[in-house]
């Protein structure tokens, strides 16, 4: 069809069409534009990260890494896949702020690999649920949700009460942690087998789920966002 | 077509394309047992193994890898071969990538159930499988880019500038959304953490659709539509408008998946703006799919594989329209973390991915097997499960996705919130339930293919005569 248009010179689609290997080479370069422009500048813009814009806010400093207890039950959180029915984050809207609190910061999960932001609502948020039950509350809900929650429609986790945590294995979880920049010290790692001994699976996913959003005591009518 | 059968290699195809339809019942199957679970909570069984946060996964990689997967590598390598005019480059990486694939899917099967996950939606396999992926992958690409590089016709055809874009991609962020450190070997972790693991996985995750599901199935579209309807693609130029304006835009749109999120606002602003723009090339192709009918429009009445065809693009303009809309931020804020989302996947993957999968696969199993199908009423019985049961499905999410957004920020006349979040879960319940139902007369349709092609090739098997070389006296 083309071939109409342009008898003498060839266009650079009709170029494209008849040779495989610049066909591949300029689609691998089209794709790749989108990706490094939205991904790159989050490594190196200190917009990213609220303590970076406003170093004055000491509250910020409070994001810590999860204690060994605290990351077992963030794996058990993940392997039971409930990042698809909880999201982790706060939305800045009245609605979300009454009913989950402060809108989540970006600071807030800079030690969370990977991220647990989610996608979906089929139960509440949990960014902040940390501190608003009691732990009894959170096993008794993980037993039989609907025990206290009757038009829940969650699962039942009575196998969290089953098995006990391993204490070598989350050294050897923290380690891998700490090589990608989470800034475990040697006496937490050491420490942590003995933190973690003789606990149950649902008392690490409690604990989790209790510092949740914790870790920032947010200052009354400050703006963290610009 | 007997010359055709030894001139190409077609034996990797139909095994890739029986596995496909034999997935899609698993898949789908998987999909309508968890949809139930969340209308009948009971259906879990306090059984960890096939509790819903462990299930949803496998039907997402099921549907996805398995179903999706195989119906792409079927037909890149349909394609490629008769539009190249020339066997594919290497039988054996074909080969390797057909059971290099089955074992990915095997994996898939044992570690999500038992919870061995990294947990980044559609990329919960872990890093051993992750790494199978990329070997099987590349095989899947070279294989068609060096059968491209030996074809015996001067230009290489549209559909497979798409298949070939999907390949790249894929392959892109595949690689960088796995990376990860292991711990064991079945447990690692992302080496991103937060709002850039959030952005990475929602690039990979929004262009798991915009190519995988997108790109691929558009390659099957200029193929498969043009045969069916025995016309010429409506517009050249419009084909490579849709196909440079898709493979530039869709990848910026990830963001749109992280509006009023800890991700910085330009980013999430720059991803719905391109999201807008994405109509445009998105409703190119479909009207370019569309149009090529044009002067055909009466085989609908009697050709049922092309119904599915056609519909199939009805689906993609609707969904592609549907998109845009919901990445706008007003929308979004009242969709997201909805099931209107879930409503939206669906009418893409069960509408767009699924019917013009089914309409290739009943074009290909006649010529693939040369013969003629079982039963034509089974295909159209089938044709309407699957437009009804789709329909039900996006109605009933449309309907509890815009009740939660709408219940989750009403406010009663004194300024307090005026529904708790439980009482919209405990709205949701007959919508899930018919959610569950128009799921299950999909999942029932594509039953009823797996039985007419299994007897349309034990047919064949059986008795050679049923080939239509045979009967045409050829």
């Amino acid at each position: 069809m083309s071939n109409n248009d342009s008898k003498k010179t060839l266009s650079l689609q009709e170029r494209l069409e008849k040779n495989i290997w610049a066909l591949v080479l300029a689609t691998a370069m089209v794709v790749s534009v989108g990706g490094i422009v939205e991904i790159v500048p989050l490594f190196y813009l200190k917009t990213t990260f609220e303590d970076q814009v406003h170093p004055e806010y000491e509250e910020l400093a409070g994001v810590r890494p999860y204690h060994a207890l605290e990351l077992i039950g963030r794996d058990i959180y993940q392997r039971e896949g409930c990042y698809l029915c909880h999201s982790q984050m706060i939305r800045p809207f009245r609605d979300e702020k009454d009913r989950y609190g402060h809108y989540s910061l970006a600071v807030e999960s800079k030690y969370d690999h990977p991220f647990q932001w989610g996608s979906k609502r089929t139960g509440p948020d949990l960014a902040r649920v940390g501190g608003k039950y009691s732990d009894d509350w959170h096993i008794q809900h993980l037993r039989d949700p609907r025990s206290l929650v009757p038009e829940s429609v969650m699962p039942r986790y009575p196998w969290l009460d089953d098995e006990l945590v391993d204490g070598f294995d989350i050294q050897k979880r923290m380690k891998a942690m700490k090589v990608i920049g989470v800034p475990y010290t040697d006496e937490q790692i050491h420490a942590a087998a003995a933190e973690v001994e003789g606990k149950t699976e649902m008392a690490a996913l409690v604990a989790y789920l209790q510092v949740l959003g914790t870790m920032i005591q947010f200052e009354p009518g400050r703006d963290y966002r610009d | 077509m007997q010359a055709e059968q030894h001139q190409y290699s077609f034996e990797v195809v139909k095994w890739f394309v029986y596995m496909s339809v034999v997935y899609l019942v698993i898949g789908t199957g998987i999909g309508v047992w968890i949809a139930a679970e969340l209308a009948w909570p009971d259906l879990n069984f306090d059984n960890p193994y096939i509790s819903f946060g462990r299930l949803r996964p496998l039907h997402t990689n099921a549907v996805i890898f398995a179903f999706g997967g195989s119906t792409l590598m079927a037909t890149a390598f349909y394609i490629v071969q008769r539009t190249s005019h020339v066997r594919l480059w290497s039988d054996k990486l074909a080969w390797f990538t057909f059971w290099g694939w089955n074992l990915v899917i095997l994996g898939a099967v044992i570690t999500l159930p038992l919870g061995i996950t990294q947990s980044k939606e559609y990329a919960e396999l872990e890093w051993p499988l992750d790494i199978l992926i990329s070997a099987v992958w590349l095989a899947y690409t070279f294989n068609f880019i060096m059968t491209l590089s030996v074809r015996r016709v001067s230009h290489i055809y549209v559909a497979n500038w798409f298949f070939l874009a999907m390949m790249i991609m894929v392959t892109y962020l595949h690689v960088v959304n796995s990376l990860a450190i292991p711990v064991s070997f079945w447990k690692s972790y992302s080496i991103f953490a937060g709002v850039q693991d959030a952005m990475i996985q929602w690039w990979w995750g929004h262009n798991a659709v915009g190519f995988f599901l997108t790109a691929g199935f558009l390659g099957i579209m200029y193929y498969f539509v043009p045969k069916q309807a025995n016309r010429p693609v409506y517009s050249y130029r419009l084909s490579v408008i849709h196909f440079w304006g898709l493979t530039f835009g869709y990848v910026w749109l990830g963001a749109h998946h992280l509006q009023y999120t800890a991700l910085p606002d330009w980013t999430g602003s720059l991803g719905a703006a391109i999201s807008l723009a994405m109509i445009i090339p998105s409703w190119g192709g479909a009207i370019n799919g569309l149009f090529t009918l044009s002067g055909a429009w009466d085989k609908l009445r009697t050709d049922y594989t092309l119904r599915f065809l056609v519909v199939s693009l009805a689906f993609y303009a609707m969904s592609t329209f549907e998109g845009p809309v919901m990445s706008s931020k007003t929308v979004n804020a009242l969709s997201h973390y909805t099931d209107w989302t879930i409503g939206h996947v669906h009418a893409g993957a069960l509408g767009w991915v699924g019917m013009i999968s089914i309409g290739a696969i009943y074009h290909m199993v006649e010529r693939l097997w040369d013969t003629k199908i079982y039963s034509v009423n089974l295909v159209n019985l089938h044709f309407w499960m699957a437009t009804i049961g789709t329909a039900m499905y996006i109605i009933a999410m449309w309907v509890s996705g815009i009740m939660q957004g709408l219940m989750w920020r009403a406010y009663d006349d004194y300024g307090n919130l005026t529904y708790t979040f439980v009482e919209s879960v405990a709205q949701m319940h007959p919508y899930y339930a018919l959610r569950t139902v128009g799921g299950f007369l999909f999942f029932l349709g594509a039953v009823v293919m797996l039985f007419n092609i299994t007897i349309t090739i034990r047919k064949v098997a059986t008795n050679p005569a049923n080939k239509m070389s045979h009967v045409a006296g050829i």
